[in-house]
């Protein structure tokens, strides 16, 4: 259909009302798009979660669920600390660089708030199976003497250190996540909540 | 843009079919406000389908969970109560449309030769409509769903030897249960979407073939100028889809005042009864089918006993006698009388509540023969004699009673309002062949009129 | 056409004169959910006193809160006692068996509750509740006969007797008697209780807060859409005679 020979007042109609048209299709739209988000069923089933970390022993790793994946907690001893320094060779990203990995918080040696306690989400980078704890240095984790202690995926063979960080030369490509979290006091932690702001 | 247009015309007829069915389709210049309800109805189908699917993302078929997902979509799905509101309202909104669109072809002999099977088609297509909104609505698994299901799919037990397992093949259970529920759901999402938009298709490629009807019921096609385009025609595209735009408007409007100020319209389109789960223990007070089911159910109800005896017997001894005078061939009028005497015999033998089903189902059956009852040689009611214009007044009245009884108690003036309504429903149809052979019509005119 | 139009509407109008029906009576709730702190203060009552027996589950603590104008933190301190978290769903302290087996039916959850019934009825049944010493609970109700809900804001509302008088050999209704007042007189009870059916209007249908507003916008938009579209058509067919 041609529109040359059509009077300016007919263009000038067709022009409003199409426009209008459109206007009202995109508002019309908005809802059916808008119902697709996360509804409050699932935000608050991906609510905050609560941890008392007053029984975690040291060397001792609690596992609890935050959106449906695992979280690790790890009380780590000085004696584990003391490897983070040491492995940085086996390493591929030590200083955190990526930083979509952490919170800015977490972009430190240990990758937590306080060094003592760890809390990364436990699913491996590489293709999302969830790690092994393996967090005996040497011999005794079966990884070879030179083993720091960490994670290890029996998938398809990716390792982490006891900060998370990913090793070189294994299919994952980056550190495990580290969750936004905070402390309520020493005992509790709230997993899912920034330090500053609310709700992640 | 001419070259892609021209790239896509090398390899599927764009052109040929833009031209054929919208911008060189010459429909009749004289539609009036009836003509709106086809486009109409289109719309509504395409809004169910949309609004169905988002709200398929959400709603759960289980017995367990049904319930609580409507809530669920209510109030925990952004947007999803207007979702919700913009379907049920949808679907009252399509039997109103429905409902005029098919009244338009009462008017207008729309269904006369030769667009008998536009209107086959058609009755299919509402028949397709009222199984989709029977099982959608025991989707929400309330308690008027639950027992309105009960009740209705336990009509075919009357059927005789076959009726018991039909109604469990249908239900897939003893009972309307979780078996029942989630089949419903399946097809309740399969038919408007793949079988409706089918039958539409073939409804507007027959229409199309043969060319629009119009209030006159004058044939365009008669009339053509030297380049073979009918006098009395316009492009379908752009004066109807422009005037048709204004019809959407228009029905926008009154279906958004509905949905936003008042989507349960006081118990018409959202049962308060409803808003309960579904509790085989407790029946609701009144079961009713919402209104656009009204008129049928109150025909299914209005068959006792009592009726057919006393009134379907000498209704149809009459209706039989009539058809044996009327018929010329000696084949014919043994049909009639084997069939009558058959009727007749069936009143005596055969429980009521069969025969409730029976002439539920004959209500709808008889719209398919609409073609072959009227014998007028005139399509509109413009140039009908007196005999027809009552005949569809009191149908009109008729159908509109049975349908407000239908939502009343079967006992008392109401039942007797039913009986009536289904005496003057049937009326209509059956005696057409007469009351429009004997009618006298006016002259219909060479060319469209603009009344 | 006219002609079987006002025919067809002689027929029907006499219709309208079934629409009339009787029912019993009931008495009027004014209810506004613009009110907010109508709203707040039936939400209190709902929680300290309904919420025992009967849930409200498809309701969840936070979208109350949100929709009343009461933070998280208030939420928590004040109405947070049969859940953990503010996103739970309301449901009751008494565990659903136990209710059936000590009241011999499980209270209803009450989420729909006002649309189910009218609100007119609730607030009627509200305060209806009188001693019948011939009941299991102790209590009868005039709206709803025999049930086996006890009267549990008896100590605001106090304990009143039903008086019936004997009407061609009917016992029939005749006036209720104050015999023990509450801690609120009957003004101030009947206004707590238009709070608690004020809110249970908004329970059942939270959408309410927002539809009305958004349909405004809706109608005006399309009325200024209908207006366009109507002068493109009438443009478009000058062309046609």
């Amino acid at each position: 259909m041609s529109e040359e020979g059509m009077n300016p007042r007919r263009r000038r109609l067709l022009v409003i009302t199409s426009g209008l048209g459109v206007v009202g299709t995109a508002f019309a739209i908005t809802p059916f798009v808008l119902s697709m988000l996360p509804s409050a069923r699932a935000k608050a089933a991906g609510a905050p979660v609560e941890v008392d970390i007053s029984k975690v022993e040291p060397g001792q790793l609690l596992t609890v669920a935050w959106r449906g994946q695992p979280v690790w907690i790890l009380r780590r001893t000085p004696a584990m600390l003391d490897e983070l320094k040491k492995d940085e060779n086996l390493l591929a990203d030590p200083n955190s660089t990526v930083t979509s990995q952490q919170p800015a918080y977490a972009k430190n040696l240990g990758r937590s708030i306080k060094p003592e306690y760890l809390v990364l989400i436990g699913i491996c980078t590489h293709l999302g199976c969830s790690p092994l704890p393996r967090l005996v240095p040497g011999a005794p984790s079966g990884l070879g003497d030179n083993w720091p202690g960490g994670f290890f995926c029996p998938c398809h063979g990716s390792k982490f250190d006891l900060a998370g960080r990913v090793f070189k030369n294994v299919p994952a490509p980056i550190n495990l996540k580290v969750p936004p979290y905070k402390y309520l006091s020493d005992t509790r932690i709230i997993i899912g909540v920034d330090q500053k702001e609310g709700a992640a | 843009m001419q070259k892609l247009l021209a790239w896509i015309d090398d390899r599927f007829p764009l052109t040929k079919v833009w031209e054929e069915h919208l911008s060189k389709y010459y429909a009749p210049k004289n539609f009036n406000f009836w003509y709106y309800f086809g486009s109409l109805a289109m719309l509504v189908l395409v809004m169910q389908i949309l609004t169905g699917l988002f709200l398929a993302m959400h709603y759960k078929p289980d017995t367990e969970l049904a319930f609580g997902s409507v809530e669920y979509i209510m109030r925990d799905v952004d947007w999803g109560w207007l979702l919700r509101y913009l379907h049920s309202t949808g679907a009252s909104f399509f039997f109103i449309v429905v409902y005029f669109h098919m009244f338009r072809g009462l008017l207008y002999g729309s269904y006369q030769k030769p667009r008998e099977l536009i209107w086959i088609i058609g009755v299919v297509i509402f028949i397709a409509l009222m199984a989709t909104a029977f099982m959608g609505y025991l989707l929400p698994w309330g308690n008027m769903s639950y027992w309105g299901a009960q009740v209705i799919i336990s009509l075919f037990d009357a059927i005789p030897w076959i009726g018991q397992s039909l109604s469990e093949w249908i239900r897939g259970d003893f009972v309307v249960s979780d078996a029942t529920l989630n089949r419903f759901f399946a097809l309740h999402f399969f038919v408007p979407t793949l079988i409706l938009p089918a039958l539409v298709f073939v409804h507007i490629v027959a229409l199309h073939k043969v060319g629009s009807n119009n209030p006159d019921g004058v044939e365009i096609k008669k009339k053509k100028d030297a380049e073979g385009r009918p006098l009395d025609g316009i492009p379908f595209h752009p004066y109807y889809t422009v005037k048709d735009i204004v019809g959407v408007a228009v029905f926008l409007i009154i279906f958004s005042a509905v949905v936003f100020f008042g989507p349960e319209l006081g118990g018409w389109f959202l049962e308060h009864d409803n808003f309960v789960p579904a509790n085989i223990l407790h029946t609701p007070p009144e079961i009713k089918p919402l209104w656009y089911f009204t008129p049928f159910y109150s025909i299914l109800r209005a068959t006792t006993s009592d009726m057919v005896t006393w009134v379907l017997t000498p209704y149809f001894a009459v209706l039989g006698l009539l058809a044996l005078f009327s018929v010329r061939q000696f084949l014919t009028k043994a049909i009639v009388l084997i069939a009558t005497v058959a009727i007749l015999i069936g009143f005596f033998t055969l429980e009521a509540k069969l025969w409730g089903v029976v002439l539920m189902g004959m209500s709808l059956m008889l719209f398919f023969f609409l073609p072959w009852l009227d014998r007028s040689p005139v399509k509109s009611i413009r140039y009908r004699g007196w005999m027809y214009k009552l005949a569809l007044v009191i149908f009109v009245v008729s159908f509109i009673a049975l349908g407000y009884v239908g939502t009343k108690p079967a006992s008392g003036l109401y039942k007797f309002i039913a009986q009536v309504g289904t005496i003057l429903y049937f009326a209509f149809f059956l005696f057409m062949p007469w009351y429009t052979t004997y009618d006298k019509t006016k002259p219909v005119p060479e060319r469209v009129t603009w009344k | 056409m006219k002609k079987i139009l006002l025919a067809f509407l002689f027929v029907v109008a006499p219709l309208a004169a079934f629409a009339a029906e009787e029912g019993a009576k009931l008495d009027h709730v004014n209810i506004d959910l613009n009110d907010r702190p109508s709203l707040q203060r039936g939400a209190r009552i709902f929680v300290n006193y309904c919420l025992s027996c009967h849930s409200a589950s498809y309701m969840r603590y936070n979208r109350m809160g949100h929709d009343l104008g009461i933070s998280d933190e208030l939420v928590k301190e004040n109405l947070l006692f049969a859940a953990d978290k503010v996103g739970d769903p309301m449901t009751a302290v008494m565990p659903a068996d136990d209710a059936k087996a000590w009241f011999g039916v499980a209270p209803p959850d009450l989420t729909d509750e006002a649309r189910y019934r009218d609100p007119d009825w609730i607030y009627t049944y509200l305060r209806s509740f009188y001693r019948d010493p011939k009941s299991v609970s102790g209590w009868n109700n005039l709206a709803f006969p025999h049930v086996a809900m006890p009267n549990v804001l008896y100590e605001w509302q106090g304990e009143q007797r039903a008086v019936f008088k004997n009407e061609n050999g009917e016992e029939v209704f005749e006036r209720f008697e104050l015999d023990k007042p509450g801690t609120m007189s009957p003004k101030d009870y009947d206004k707590a209780m238009r709070d608690l059916v004020n809110f249970m209007v908004y329970l059942a249908e939270p959408a309410k807060l927002v539809r009305y507003r958004i349909g405004v916008y809706v109608l005006i938009f399309l009325a200024v859409f209908t207006l366009f579209a109507y002068l493109l058509k009438k443009e478009y067919w000058k062309d046609i005679h």
